[in-house]
C-alpha cells in the first residue's frame, strides 16, 4: 500500500474512501468524473496501477457500473463512485447486480438535486433513491459515514458486506464529508478485517451459481475458473438459467429479501451518544450527525437531557434501536438536508405512548448548524423552554466518561 | 465431401453447446441466429480455445440469447450495455477471450455510445453485431439499421430516418478489425469470426441476418428462404480493387469480407500492463 499507516495524516473524506477501498482489497475501479466525488477516481487512477489493480474511466455511469460488475464476476473486488446525477444512471445496473448477486460497492457523494442541481453544495436527498432507486424488489444496503475516519472504516465495511452477502452496497457520503479534511491515523493492514466472498468447494459439474444454502448466500465461482456458469438479469433458477416457474420465481425474490430479514443484527450499526437518560433524541446521520453531536452538548448545557442516535447503516433501517429510543424519550427530532426522507421512516415506528417525531428539514444549501438543531428542539415543547430558563449549568448524563460514545449493534 | 466435413464437426457441436440443458432453443424456425451460433462454435473449436477461457457476453433481444446455449462462461446483461461488462471482464482478466453478441438495436441504438467508445479504446473484444434491420423480439419496431422507407410496427408508413452502416461506424470510431458477412455465407461468416477472434484489438463482425417473422412479413420480403436468397444475390466480396460505384450499379447491397484491419495500434490491456510496470517502479 502506498499510504502510511500508524501516523497522523490529513485526509479528505473522498481520499479516505479510496484508501479504505484499497485496504478492503478493491483492485478494480470503473468510473465517470462528477463533482463532488471525482477525488476518489483520481486517487484510484494513481494508486491502482502500482498495486496490480485496474482503473478505467468509462463513457458514462451506466458503463462504469457495467464494467465494475464484469470485473467482479472475474473475482476482483470492484467499485465505482459518483454523485446524484450519475447515481440515477447507475440504478439500472444496481438492479442487475442485485438480481445476478454480484458483489460491488457504489459510492454516492450526495449533492443538491434534483437533476443537475447544486454540484458543489451538500445534500442528503438521495437516501430514498439508495433504497428504492432501481425497479423491482431487491435488497438494499446503504452505509452513511459522518467523518473522514468513518469514510475509511465504513468503506471497508461496505466491501465486507458486499462480499459476504453477494449484493451491491451503497456508501452514501455527501459533499461535506467528502471534501472535509480531518486528522486520521490509519490502522495497519494486519488489523483490518477483510471478508472475501465464499468460493465453491464442489467440483464444476456439481456447481450451481445460485445454490440454496442455509446462510441464504450462494458460494460464488469466478469466470475463467472452470465452472462455466451462466449469469443473467432475467429471473433465473438456482443454476442461473432463465425461468418463469412460479415456485422458482418466488423463491428467488424471497432469497433477496431474506438477505435483509435474516441478517438484521449484522446489518444494524448505530452510534448512540448520551441516550441513556435522554428525554429528547436527535436521530441524525452522515454529516448532519456532526452538528447533532454538538447540539446535544449545547442542549445539555441548557439543562435539556438530549441524546443522539446516529445510524451508520441506514438501509436496512435500524428498526430496533430507533424503536428503543422512541419508547424512552418524549420527543425525537430528525434533522436532515432533504424534505424528511428518514423522518418518515421514524414516523412509521411511532405509536401512541412513544416519543413524538419532529423534523428539521433544511433545503437551503448551507449546512445544518448545531444552533439550528438547538432552536428547533427548544421550540418543540414548552417543557424544554422551561428547563432551559431554569438551568444555568452543564448537565451531563450519569456516566463515568461523558465523552464516551457507545457504538452499539443491537 | 461437404457432408463429410459437417459430420466431422458434430463432436465440436456437442463439446461447445449446453446440449442437454438448454435445447430446444427459443428462436423462430428459419432464424439466422442458429447459423451464427454454429459458425461461432466452429470458429472457437478450430482455434483450439479452452472453454474455460472463453467468455460470451450479450445484451437484450434475440441475439442476446446466443450465449446461454454455449458451454463456456456466459453473461446475459442489460439492453445495450454488454460491451461495458465485457470491458470490465477483459481489463480485469486479460487472458480471457471475450466475445460480445449484440443485435442492431442493442449495439447501435441503446448501446451506440458504448459501441463507439469500446472501438475508440481498442480493447481486445470480439463484437458480433447481428443485423436483421429490426427489433425482432419485441415484435418488429424500427431499429437504427431499418433502411429508409421500409416498414416496421413503429414506422407504419415507412421509415423516415436513415440507417447506420455498422461497419463504417465501427471503423470511424477506431475499431481495428471490421468485417461483414451474412447468414447465407455460412463458412465465410465462420472465417470472419475466426479472424476477428485472432485479431488483437477491438474487432467488429457484422452478420446480416433475417427476421422473416417481424421484418420480412411486414415488408412482404417472403420467408426465411427468400430473405436468405436475397442476401446471396445482393452481396459482393470486398477485394483490394473493390469498386463501390460498380457494386452500386450492379445493385449490390452488402459488401462482405474484411473491410478494415489495423495491426499497428496498441491494444488497451497491453498498454495498461506497460503502465502498471512503470507505475510499480514509481518513486513514491
Amino acid at each position: 500500500m502506498t499510504i502510511k499507516t500508524g501516523v497522523p495524516l490529513l485526509l479528505s473524506g473522498n481520499e479516505a474512501v479510496a484508501y479504505g477501498a484499497i485496504a478492503a482489497g478493491a483492485r478494480f475501479y470503473g468510473g465517470y468524473p462528477i463533482t463532488p466525488s471525482t477525488e476518489i477516481a483520481e486517487v484510484m487512477a494513481e494508486e491502482l496501477p502500482r498495486i496490480g489493480g485496474k482503473f478505467i474511466q468509462m463513457e458514462d455511469e451506466i458503463a462504469s457500473l457495467g464494467a465494475v460488475i464484469g470485473a467482479s464476476l472475474t473475482g476482483v473486488k470492484s467499485f465505482t463512485a459518483t454523485s446524484g446525477p450519475g447515481f440515477s444512471l447507475m440504478q439500472e445496473h444496481i438492479g442487475f447486480a442485485a438480481m445476478a448477486e454480484v458483489p460491488c460497492v457504489i459510492v454516492d457523494v450526495m449533492r443538491g438535486g434534483p437533476s443537475t442541481g447544486l454540484p458543489t453544495k451538500t445534500s442528503q436527498a438521495d437516501v430514498m433513491q439508495a433504497k428504492y432507486g432501481s425497479h423491482g424488489d431487491y435488497p438494499s444496503i446503504a452505509i452513511v459515514p459522518s467523518s473522514v475516519m468513518e469514510c475509511y472504516t465504513l468503506t471497508i465495511k461496505a466491501f465486507n458486506l458486499a462480499e459476504k452477502y453477494r449484493v451491491p452496497v451503497i456508501i452514501l457520503s455527501d459533499e461535506v464529508v467528502g471534501h472535509m479534511r480531518e486528522k486520521v491515523v490509519l490502522p495497519d493492514p494486519s488489523e483490518v478485517e477483510v471478508i472475501d466472498r465464499a468460493k465453491p468447494t464442489v467440483p464444476p459439474e456439481w456447481y450451481q451459481h445460485y445454490e440454496d444454502t442455509i446462510t441464504g448466500v450462494s458460494p460464488m465461482a469466478s469466470f475463467g475458473e472452470g465452472y462455466r456458469f451462466h449469469v443473467t438479469g432475467l429471473t433465473h433458477d438456482v443454476s442461473g438459467f432463465p425461468t418463469e416457474r412460479s415456485d422458482e420465481v418466488s423463491a428467488l425474490l424471497q432469497k433477496f429479501k431474506n438477505k435483509e430479514i435474516h441478517n438484521t443484527k449484522d446489518l444494524t450499526m448505530v452510534e448512540e451518544f448520551w441516550t441513556e437518560d435522554a428525554q429528547v433524541c436527535i436521530v441524525a446521520y452522515g454529516s448532519v450527525g456532526r452538528s447533532a453531536r454538538q447540539a446535544v452538548k449545547l442542549l445539555r448545557a441548557r439543562g435539556v437531557r438530549a441524546g443522539m442516535l446516529r445510524p451508520q447503516i441506514v438501509w436496512p433501517f435500524p428498526k430496533l434501536p430507533v424503536e428503543s429510543v422512541l419508547e424512552q424519550v418524549s420527543h425525537v427530532l430528525v434533522p436532515e438536508m432533504n424534505v424528511g426522507q428518514i423522518r418518515k421512516e421514524v414516523e412509521r415506528l411511532s405509536r401512541t405512548g412513544r416519543g413524538k417525531v419532529h423534523g428539521l428539514n433544511v433545503l437551503d444549501p448551507t449546512f445544518i448548524s448545531p444552533e439550528q438543531i438547538v432552536d428547533r428542539v427548544m421550540a418543540m415543547s414548552p417543557e424544554f423552554r422551561l428547563t432551559g430558563e431554569q438551568s444555568s449549568g452543564r448537565t451531563e448524563p450519569a456516566v463515568e466518561d461523558p465523552s464516551r460514545s457507545q457504538v452499539a449493534a443491537r | 465431401m461437404v457432408e463429410q466435413n459437417l459430420l466431422s464437426k458434430t463432436p465440436a457441436v456437442h463439446k461447445w453447446l449446453r446440449v442437454k440443458k438448454k435445447f430446444p432453443h427459443l428462436w423462430c424456425p428459419g432464424c439466422g441466429n442458429g447459423i451464427i451460433l454454429g459458425a461461432t462454435i466452429l470458429a472457437l473449436d478450430d482455434l483450439g480455445y479452452d472453454k474455460n477461457d472463453v467468455v460470451m457476453v450479450s445484451g437484450i433481444g434475440c441475439a442476446g440469447r446466443i450465449p446461454v446455449y454455449v458451454d463456456c462462461n456466459t453473461l446475459h446483461t442489460t439492453h445495450g450495455r454488454a460491451l461495458t461488462f465485457a470491458t470490465g471482464i477483459k481489463l480485469a482478466k486479460p487472458h480471457l477471450k471475450v466475445m460480445v453478441f449484440m443485435g442492431d438495436g442493442d449495439a447501435l441504438a441503446i448501446g451506440g455510445n458504448h459501441f463507439i467508445h469500446a472501438a475508440r479504446r481498442n480493447i481486445d473484444l470480439t463484437a458480433v453485431v447481428i443485423n436483421n434491420n429490426i427489433y425482432g423480439m419485441t415484435g418488429g419496431q424500427a431499429s437504427p439499421t431499418t433502411p429508409h422507407s421500409m416498414r416496421a410496427t413503429t414506422a407504419v408508413y415507412g421509415n423516415l430516418e436513415q440507417p447506420f452502416d455498422t461497419c463504417e461506424l465501427a471503423r470511424s470510431a477506431g475499431a481495428t478489425f471490421v468485417a461483414r458477412s451474412t447468414v447465407y455465407h455460412v463458412r465465410h461468416a465462420e472465417q470472419m469470426i475466426r479472424q476477428a477472434l485472432q485479431h488483437n484489438g477491438f474487432s467488429v463482425v457484422e452478420i446480416v441476418s433475417n427476421c422473416h417473422t417481424s421484418y420480412g412479413r411486414i415488408n412482404r420480403l417472403g420467408g426465411a428462404i427468400e430473405m436468405i436468397k436475397y442476401m446471396r444475390d445482393k452481396s459482393v466480396m470486398y477485394t483490394p480493387d473493390f469498386d463501390p460505384e460498380k457494386a452500386k450499379a450492379d445493385g449490390k447491397q452488402y459488401v462482405l469480407g474484411v473491410l478494415h484491419s489495423d495491426t499497428e495500434r496498441s491494444e488497451l490491456c497491453e498498454l495498461y500492463d506497460q503502465l502498471a510496470i512503470a507505475g510499480g517502479n514509481g518513486n513514491r
